[in-house]
């Protein structure tokens, strides 16, 4: 089973290794909240790399959007065939397995590079 | 000499309200007509896979058109002063024009999506010229699963947000050479139509749940096949149209998302063939 907060220790290199992935979130410099259970990590990305991964707590620290789901969610999110309604931040959050807060319109501005940084969180990612 | 596919294009230009479209059309195949519509903000390309089937293009002549403003469909003289917003009487206009431009005898269609909805409009309106209806990720009624002031984001007139935006909606199984090239019909999308075929799908423009029932399905035979993976069109909100449409006949495809004609052929194929099947038999028989 993916433990994803161990797989977002890895995330700067999964991303780093993907030049398309970097090329693509070019115009990305931005840091979002991913909360796992209890645990919030704050995920900073410039110019399409992941400058750094932190774990909270922070104190009233800022952030862009934030994504909130249960560990159970995340790591159903996290397997190569996700369940449906697991298998997209959007389905997760349409049937109540996840909450998407914040600024949208960040989201919303670099979709597309966003939702691929987070698919490097699944098993098969490399 | 590589053979080429079978797939002939062609254009032909039809009028609606005293406008003239020209329209793109492709088509395969022979005999029982099906005509095909493609999703909001994409175009006929998603059919082609069907229009390589010889299993579908024994039987069929399988037809699909660009709407105004998709593909090599061009918007009518005078777009560039007005706002592109799709109504359902149009559509369902410009789909009977067609129909009758082609002189198809009692075509079974098939749409997806917002196609998929419209199908339901045109069994219940003109289903008596039809030989069935098969929605695919189709519903009567809209259910947003997102804000409509999305719809004003900047991002939202680029092709590559709109990609993004449907992307979760293929399944997670289905082949990635497949699944990008139907994602890349939405980066080809002219900035302004996907958010203009929204105003017909997202909106009370496209609530047909109020009469759907009315639908005479001995007439014209109603189809619903949704993939388990798609969350605009869930395989819940099918089932509940289903119920409201005495007749109506519902898949629920495994391994299949909002796309199953394009994402993934090979598994859709296993579920439309033995549709088509029944109705070729209903109509030998009616």
């Amino acid at each position: 089973m993916n433990d994803v907060a161990h797989a977002l220790t890895g995330l700067g290199s999964r991303v780093g290794s993907r030049p398309g992935l970097v090329h693509a979130g070019r115009r990305a410099s931005l840091t979002f909240l991913l909360e796992i259970g209890e645990r919030p990590f704050l995920v900073e990305l410039d110019r399409g790399r992941v400058a750094a991964v932190e774990e909270g707590p922070f104190v009233m620290r800022s952030w862009s959007f934030a994504l909130r789901a249960s560990v159970a969610a995340w790591q159903k999110f996290a397997c190569r065939y996700p369940e449906p309604g697991f298998h997209d931040i959007f389905a997760m959050n349409r049937f109540g397995h996840c909450r998407i807060e914040g600024n949208i319109d960040v989201l919303l501005a670099h979709l597309g590079y966003i939702k691929a940084v987070l698919s490097c969180l699944r098993d098969d990612a490399s | 000499m590589i053979q080429p596919e079978p797939i002939v294009g062609r254009y032909l230009t039809v009028s609606v309200d005293g406008r003239d479209y020209r329209l793109y059309f492709e088509e395969a195949g022979r005999g029982c007509p099906l005509v095909c519509l493609h999703t909001a903000g994409a175009h006929s390309g998603q059919f082609r896979h069907l229009m390589c089937d010889e299993a579908v293009t024994d039987r069929f002549r399988v037809i699909a058109f660009d709407m105004p403003w998709h593909g090599k469909s061009v918007p009518p003289a005078g777009w560039q002063d007005e706002e592109y917003r799709l109504t359902g009487r149009f559509y369902v206009d410009i789909i009977m024009t067609f129909i009758e431009a082609l002189e198809l005898e009692r075509p079974v269609v098939m749409g997806c999506s917002m196609g998929g909805r419209v199908v339901i409009r045109l069994a219940r309106v003109c289903g008596d010229r039809l030989g069935g209806v098969i929605g695919l990720e189709g519903t009567d009624t809209p259910e947003p699963w997102y804000d409509s002031s999305w719809t004003e984001h900047p991002q939202f007139d680029t092709g590559a947000f709109c990609s993004a935006l449907v992307s979760g909606l293929c399944a997670p199984h289905s082949p990635d050479e497949f699944r990008w090239e139907t994602l890349w019909h939405y980066h080809q999308g002219a900035g302004g139509v996907f958010r203009g075929d929204m105003h017909f799908f997202r909106t009370a423009d496209s609530e047909f749940a109020g009469d759907s029932g009315a639908i005479d399905t001995a007439a014209c035979p109603v189809w619903l096949m949704t993939g388990e993976y798609d969350y605009s069109c869930t395989p819940e909100a099918t089932l509940r149209t289903a119920v409201r449409i005495p007749g109506a006949e519902t898949v629920i495809m495994e391994r299949l998302g909002h796309f199953p004609m394009s994402e993934n052929p090979e598994q859709f194929r296993g579920y439309l063939l033995p549709v088509l099947e029944r109705l070729l038999e209903g109509r030998g028989t009616q």
